[in-house]
């Protein structure tokens, strides 16, 4: 996949759950009635001895994986990004963090990338959500090519986990053979003026304002911290250390997402300050996903303004 | 009588005393429902499925989900007498550092297939169990026992719908119909009008029984064992709440209370007599 092509990073995810369920016959997925929207077709006819469909029944999904996972199948179960952490959310505490099994939460649609659809169907709230459960592992790839490696590294490492994907098209930033490790965060871009930590499709808008500030003279890391749990808080101490002035972006409430945990470290490092852009603790409404970015401040140009003026 | 079936009766009078004995030394607990539900799983544990205590993991076992985790003292009596544990552990329940946790812990206790203590769940996480069983090839089964008050929850029925779309003849639904829940009366608290008629709507081949009449209780597992027919089962099966101690029995308010020492005496002294 060549870099700067638009693809959704639930492609990604479609795509790659077929090839590792090819090479492992253990991997399942459990679909709750809205595979097709999460790219799940092509799972389900090649695979049709690994895939499970339970109806609109997200409760069941989770749970079930969950007892599919105590024989030692790896379910991922699919659903959009609003129901996979709150509908299924007990399920997810009580019989996958607790048990400590090995089960994936796929989800497509998180943030506000179902934006026409209105409110009911964005998801704000469930990186935050999840992330509070002791065990889980928190996920948001930033492009197809990081979707597709950080889904086979999900498939390989045991533990429950948390994937976050979306719905619209963004552009490939990484090439084929860049590396990833969960919990290690990718540095894009170094400099020495502003750090900028972005996670999932905010990660190219990260960029963009990079580019943008090197051309007003000001020189900022970017990272993209696609694990937001375990947070690399080895990546995060080096921009407390190194640069000190930090702006973390994500589609995603700014009550407990990735700019609170990168809050939490900075105010327990006691020094550095963090400005966070995100989704303003409100509901959003049926509008263009470009719009409601807008409303939030979840743009290019916020993100060069904070970097010039907010510290 | 047989004697398959007096054993059984003298296991299950063994199995309520511990589960007393330990609800009194740990001032907690659920003496009610472990009480309802002794004999169905002294007949699991000790006639019907295939486990190994010394191989709690054995994949081929035949597994047992305990969906009202609160009756777990009742459970843990019978993993502690078959030796998936010593037996001085049964006297560590709700103990700090216990693998006998108030509600079961898979990762805490030999002998636990799923952690369950949140209503409902238990029901679904056995249907996937049962799924990965048929997907697989084996010939291991899959039980799982619920309350009937645990009925209100809209997951076990999510569940059965699963157990029905997937044809899963080797899940085994068992309801421990007391007639009672934490509020009161199930009648009044949330009717269930015919669990038996809802579950068979549902495409469950039903079997309703005394669920204190040991010989009922093997005569349906007997017949749920050789019917492969794509069905899965329901057991439903009436109990008494409190059963063999006569100040506990039909009463709400034993649901979750200890015994103190006078109480815990006559109890033990009753269930001896019986």
């Amino acid at each position: 996949m060549e870099k700067g092509k638009m693809i959704a990073t639930r492609d990604g995810f479609g795509d790659e759950i077929v090839e590792v369920g090819k090479e492992n016959k253990d991997i399942y997925v459990v679909d709750v009635d809205i595979g097709k929207s999460c790219k799940t077709a092509k799972f389900m006819k090649a695979l049709p001895e690994q895939y499970v469909n339970v109806g609109i029944a997200e409760q069941n999904g989770a749970a079930l994986s969950a007892g599919l996972a105590t024989t030692g199948k790896i379910p991922f179960v699919v659903t959009y990004a609003v129901f996979g952490s709150l509908r299924m959310c007990e399920m997810i505490r009580q019989e996958m963090c607790y048990t400590n099994l090995n089960v994936k939460i796929a989800c497509s649609h998180g943030g506000v990338t179902p934006a026409n659809d209105g409110a009911s169907h964005q998801a704000i709230e469930d990186l935050g959500v999840l992330r509070t459960i002791p065990n889980i592992t928190v996920i948001q790839p930033a492009d197809y090519v990081s979707a597709r490696k950080l889904v086979r590294a999900a498939a390989e490492t045991y533990g429950p986990m948390y994937l976050r994907f979306t719905r619209d098209a963004v552009p490939v930033i990484y090439d084929e053979d860049q590396e990833f490790t969960i919990g290690k965060a990718v540095r894009l871009r170094d400099g020495k003026d502003v750090a900028i930590i972005a996670i999932g499709d905010t990660v190219r808008l990260a960029l963009d304002a990079a580019r943008e500030l090197e051309s007003k003279g000001i020189s900022a890391r970017v990272l993209d911290m696609h694990t937001l749990k375990p947070l690399d808080n080895e990546a995060v101490d080096a921009c407390i250390n190194d640069i000190g002035k930090i702006i973390t972006v994500e589609d995603h409430n700014i009550i407990n997402g990735l700019g609170s945990a990168v809050c939490e470290r900075t105010a327990e490092a006691g020094k550095g300050k963090v400005v966070r852009i995100g989704i303003q603790d409100c509901f959003g409404q049926s509008a263009p996903y470009e719009r409601l970015l807008a409303v939030n401040g979840i743009t290019v140009e916020n993100i060069v303004e904070k970097a010039m003026k907010g510290f | 009588m047989n004697e398959k079936v007096s054993m059984l009766k003298e296991k299950a009078k063994e199995l309520r005393k511990t589960a007393l004995t330990m609800i009194f030394e740990a001032q907690s607990g659920h003496p009610g429902g472990s009480l309802s539900s002794a004999d169905i799983v002294t007949a699991l544990y000790f006639s019907e499925m295939h486990v190994d205590p010394k191989n709690p993991q054995w994949p081929d076992r035949d597994r047992f989900v305990l969906s009202k985790g609160h009756v777990c003292p009742i459970q843990y009596a019978a993993l502690g007498s078959l030796g998936f544990f010593p037996e001085e552990v049964l006297h560590t329940l709700r103990q700090e550092g216990s693998m006998l946790q108030g509600h079961p812990s898979m990762l805490k206790c030999p002998g636990i297939d799923i952690s369950t203590g949140s209503l409902g769940q238990g029901a679904s996480c056995a249907v996937g169990m049962a799924l990965a069983g048929k997907r697989d090839h084996k010939d291991y089964r899959v039980f799982t026992l619920l309350g009937d008050g645990e009925m209100d929850e809209g997951i076990v029925w999510e569940a059965m719908m699963s157990a029905n779309r997937y044809r899963l003849d080797n899940f085994v639904m068992i309801v421990d119909n007391n007639g009672l829940q934490l509020d009161g009366p199930c009648d009044q608290i949330m009717p269930h009008i015919d669990l038996s008629a809802k579950a068979a709507a549902f495409g469950f081949e039903v079997y309703d029984i005394d669920g204190h009449d040991m010989q009922q209780i093997l005569d349906a597992f007997d017949k749920i064992r050789a019917a492969k027919n794509g069905k899965p089962k329901f057991i439903n099966a009436k109990t008494v709440k409190g059963k063999g101690v006569d100040f506990m029995e039909n009463q709400v308010s034993w649901h979750g209370t200890a015994p103190n020492a006078e109480q815990y005496a006559d109890a033990i002294a009753q269930i001896d007599r019986s």
